[in-house]
């Protein structure tokens, strides 16, 4: 396979995504308010997981330089990693933990739908497998965010305050990135029809407003990210660091 | 994963002899109890205590694995320790709701976990210190486990063995998933062949505990027996699990710590040094070095849900309204 950079760096992003975000789900491991949340949230995390494994090994073929999923993973820096600001952000209570999944699957719900059509065979496997992982993603983070915004005083103020931390890491899921003018993957632009309407749709039942975002921060793509991404890497990529070369 | 002897069994039971004798016919002629059965109250007390220690092994032991699952050292392992420590949730929930047909709630026993009244498992009572105890765990202690739960899967209480057919079958490949990360530690560096002993010393004696105290000092297991809520001694079943393990362990080139343990040609068997009772009935009674810290991270689990518990009650119940309204 030729190498092809420009895919690289976009596939690159997409399975940061993935991958922050699933390392994420996996911190609540143990610790959910419910079992039921026990079994669903690792769950999730095992989708996004599973996506971004994909996604790294691919990336590695196209850059061609000889990167596997875990140097891709666990041997760059928080300034190499391309994902949103979106999916790096803490956990916090679980209102703010399924307003982020909610945000991120409405977006990647009908991302990876209009990836089904890709040239590039890699990309609409995984998109096939995606989309249904996405659609039950968005039902269960909408059901969590409709019963808590919909439920006691105190969890309907717990997710008008998730609202408030997280509405405005939106803007950035919808910038190019490396991705524009890449053939193999859709525009990201285009999927605001979809988000707006989910948002919309499960806002409604909550009770909840879509806030106005005056100063949308962004640079996830451009390796700008917050405070919280550094700590994160250094506990996940710790142990492998460790012993440079060993097989695990 | 779970699991020792039963501890602190209790089988006084008042029933008239006549029924007694009715229900050892049962036991007797292997037939399996459903909830709907009559049973003497030793019987259902015994089951509940023993249902909820079990369920309550799983949902503990998720915490000392859970530990790892951030620093997991490649993607794949990761996945693979976070989909074990769910299916360990998973067998949690089967086995609450094993006991919940017993006529206790998943609530219930909760609260005796957090209040210290319900015992579980002791070995989740020590710390997970590096990598390869993911692997040791997986091996030892979930092969302790499972020898300990095949012979439930024929236990005279219906519900509780059709839940340990499921466990089984997911214990049985959560150990082999443990053996081949010991196996490939054992061939890496010096580093990760150390780290694979140091874990190994640390778990052995541990792992040998959780089948419970000797024969003569275990109460209540011959009505178990009788009840066939048990099969096999804790004796029997630990020298089933040490002659099963010391050659696997040989394989990995580690060597157990343990300077009396060897063959014995006659017996068929290992013969072994004495196991440390004094250590494990610290540890039982909550003086192991984990005991605060994991009920700590439970009961924190636990009362940072309250609120989404209670919204979803209420969620539910304004839905419900609702549509009354709407009908
Ligand atoms: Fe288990
Ligand atoms: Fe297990």
């Amino acid at each position: 396979m030729a190498p092809d950079l420009e895919l690289f760096d976009a596939v690159l992003e997409l399975a940061d995504d993935h991958l922050v975000l699933g390392h994420r789900l996996s911190e609540w491991c143990g610790h959910a308010p419910m079992l039921e949340e026990d079994l669903a949230l690792p769950n999730m995390a095992l989708d996004l997981i599973g996506t971004a494994r994909t996604l790294y090994d691919h990336a590695g073929r196209l850059e061609g330089q000889g990167r596997d999923e875990d140097t891709l993973a666990y041997l760059r820096g928080d300034r190499a990693y391309r994902n949103l600001l979106l999916v790096e952000r803490e956990n916090g209570d679980f209102a703010h933990t399924m307003l982020r999944q909610l945000y991120f699957s409405a977006f990647m719900h009908p991302y990876w739908e209009a990836a089904l059509g890709s040239s590039d065979a890699v990309i609409s496997g995984v998109a096939g497998k995606a989309v249904k992982e996405m659609a039950y993603h968005i039902r269960h983070a909408a059901e969590w965010v409709i019963r808590l915004g919909d439920g006691t005083e105190e969890s309907a103020r717990r997710m008008g305050a998730a609202v408030d931390a997280l509405h405005l890491y939106t803007p950035e899921l919808f910038e190019e990135g490396a991705a524009a003018g890449c053939d193999a993957l859709p525009a990201r632009a285009a999927m605001r029809g979809a988000f707006d309407s989910t948002i919309a749709q499960v806002f409604a039942e909550a009770g909840l407003c879509v806030p106005e975002v005056a100063y949308p921060p962004s640079g996830g793509r451009r390796g700008l990210h917050g405070e919280e991404l550094g700590p994160m890497l250094a506990e996940m990529q710790s142990l492998h660091r460790a012993h440079p070369g060993a097989l695990w | 994963m779970y699991s020792q002897g039963l501890i602190g069994a209790d089988g006084r039971t008042e029933e008239t002899e006549d029924f007694l004798a009715a229900f050892q016919r049962r036991m007797d002629a292997e037939e399996k109890i459903e909830p709907n059965d009559a049973m003497p109250e030793g019987y259902r007390r015994t089951l509940v205590r023993q249902i909820g220690q079990h369920a309550h092994s799983e949902i503990v032991g998720m915490l000392p694995e859970g530990n790892w699952i951030t620093r997991a050292p490649s993607l794949k392992r990761k996945a693979a320790l976070l989909a074990k420590v769910q299916d360990e949730g998973g067998h949690g929930l089967y086995l609450y709701s094993a006991a919940e047909t017993l006529g206790v709630t998943r609530e219930q026993m909760t609260e005796e976990l957090l209040s210290g009244k319900a015992k579980y498992s002791s070995i989740f009572n020590y710390p997970t210190l590096s990598w390869a105890d993911i692997g040791i765990i997986g091996w030892l202690v979930d092969g302790a486990a499972i020898m300990n739960q095949i012979p439930l899967c024929r236990c005279s209480y219906g519900p509780y063995a059709r839940a340990m057919i499921r466990v089984c079958r997911e214990e049985s490949f959560h150990q082999r998933q443990g053996y081949e990360l010991c196996l490939t530690l054992s061939r890496g560096t010096e580093a990760q062949k150390a780290m694979l002993q140091d874990a190994l010393d640390r778990w052995w004696w541990p792992c040998l505990m959780m089948f419970g105290p000797h024969d003569g000092d275990s109460l209540h297991s011959d009505q178990s027996m009788a009840w066939k809520i048990k099969r096999f001694s804790n004796d029997d079943l630990r020298q089933k699990f040490i002659d099963a393990t010391v050659p696997q362990g040989e394989y990995l080139g580690l060597t157990f710590p343990d300077p009396e343990l060897k063959w014995n040609e006659e017996k068929g068997g290992y013969d072994h040094g004495p196991i440390d009772w004094e250590e494990f009935w610290r540890v039982v009674k909550g003086g192991g070095q984990m005991n605060r810290d994991r009920i700590t991270a439970r009961k924190k689990a636990w009362d940072e849900g309250a609120w989404v518990r209670e919204a979803a009650l209420v969620h539910a119940e304004k839905r419900r309204a609702r549509q009354l309204a709407a009908e």
